[in-house]
């Protein structure tokens, strides 16, 4: 009886693997609802934010800040964010290949790129292409905290503000629902004219400022991009979690189906044996 | 009626408050400020200390900021409190750990054998698949 035992033993192993990804698919599945509210409770913050930077671009300063001012781009600088671990389909491969093309795009221009990467994943990947990482951070966790991130912003923002770098984009995955996330590559610096809503006013108008109009913009802008990082780190876990689950769901209907498939070879087989020994004894009592 | 202002108080991790109010006290950089509804627009750094938020019925509510920034229109006051701790040697140190650790990741050989490993892997799971394909080609006999 050739190979029954065989696939005896791959059956056994197929299913074991089943248990794992029914396993993983299930913590996933309760770690994105969380990662989800998260995302949800962080929104406040960003839109709040965006709103005051957008009265900022409205009111008539008489300190422009460097954030807010195009100038020409030699070097632009870009934050990766990826996830720390794999097995969560195409996620980080699919943001690497849109973060690439737009790199590539970059390159034609004559640009050169500096790499900030958030996440174990895109390290690897980065370094392998031998891009240009200056600063690395990973193992975040499921509950990221902002203070984690200062640093990661802060090289970016610390080379703007020298001139190192004349342009600095995000890259992350947004999520649209369960089954999409969407890489994106959006422009932090300088602050992209959000589309004006319509109510320019007529009138002349400023804050005041307290202590200094530079410090307190200074202290504004550099929570302004951080929070869109952190909102970017948020984000990219609740799609780690929601791919993780749908590749662990594909993973255990596959191995379900390969299961069933060779759980009918065994039987086959099985079959063909008992025949074949059955024809053998039939035979061998006939020659008798 | 008596005029008041809305209040929203947020952190990068959660919403806080949000409602209306009589008058808003916050720990500002230069001193303690008080909002009441019109104030003229200000924008100005908190210190680490109390905001206090006076509702419409003279009950007060407060809340703990260690910092942050805040804005005042005249008809909403907005709160953008920090949750870390901030201080310009703490950030530094916090930019130079990154620095640090992409500079030991760039030179590490270490993530190399990770490659080849991977390989390795790959080259199992390719034979593996191409057994089962065998099973199958066998059973569809």
């Amino acid at each position: 009886m050739a190979g029954a035992k065989e696939i005896r033993t791959q059956i056994k192993s197929i299913s074991n693997t089943q248990k794992i990804t029914k396993a993983m698919e299930m913590v996933a599945a309760s770690k994105m609802r969380r990662a989800q509210d998260r995302m949800q409770s962080s929104r406040p913050y960003a839109d709040k934010m965006r709103t005051v930077v957008s009265h900022m671009r409205k009111a008539h300063p008489e300190y422009r800040h460097p954030y807010l001012i195009e100038r020409d781009a030699k070097r632009v600088g870009i934050i990766i964010i990826s996830t720390d671990r794999g097995l969560c389909g195409g996620l980080n491969i699919n943001l690497f290949k849109s973060a690439i093309a737009s790199m590539k795009e970059w390159h034609e221009q004559q640009l050169e790129i500096d790499i900030a990467v958030i996440g174990a994943k895109a390290m690897g990947f980065f370094k392998r292409l031998g891009g240009n990482v200056v600063s690395q951070n990973s193992h975040l966790g499921d509950t990221p905290r902002i203070e984690e991130l200062i640093g990661s912003v802060k090289v970016m923002l610390d080379a703007y503000d020298e001139g190192k770098i004349d342009r600095l984009y995000l890259a992350n995955n947004v999520f649209v629902n369960t089954m999409t996330q969407q890489p994106t590559v959006d422009q932090l610096l300088p602050v992209p004219d959000g589309g004006d809503d319509g109510e320019e006013l007529a009138y002349h108008w400023d804050y005041i400022y307290e202590p200094e109009a530079r410090e307190v913009m200074d202290a504004l802008m550099m929570r302004y991009i951080e929070s869109l990082v952190y909102q970017g780190v948020v984000e990219n876990i609740a799609c780690e979690m929601a791919a993780r689950m749908v590749a662990m769901k594909a993973a255990s209907d596959n191995a379900g189906n390969l299961i069933d498939e060779l759980q009918l070879v065994y039987n086959k087989a099985r079959q063909a044996a008992i025949t074949q020994e059955l024809s053998e004894i039939v035979s061998g009592a006939a020659a008798v | 009626m008596a005029m008041t202002i809305h209040v929203d108080i947020v952190s990068a991790e959660a919403e806080i408050f949000s409602g209306q109010a009589n008058m808003v006290f916050a720990p500002a950089e230069m001193g303690e400020v008080g909002i009441a509804p019109r104030h003229t627009a200000l924008l100005t750094r908190l210190k680490p200390g109390e905001v206090r938020v006076q509702m419409e019925g003279q009950e007060e509510q407060f809340f703990y900021v260690s910092g942050g920034i805040l804005e005042v229109q005249p008809h909403v006051v907005t709160v953008l409190a920090d949750t870390a701790l901030r201080a310009k040697d703490l950030d530094e140190a916090a930019a130079l750990r990154v620095k640090e650790r992409a500079e030991k990741a760039m030179r590490d050989k270490t993530s190399d054998f990770d490659y080849a490993r991977a390989q390795a892997e790959l080259a199992e799971a390719v034979a593996q698949l191409s057994t089962i394909k065998k099973i199958r080609e066998r059973a569809g006999r």
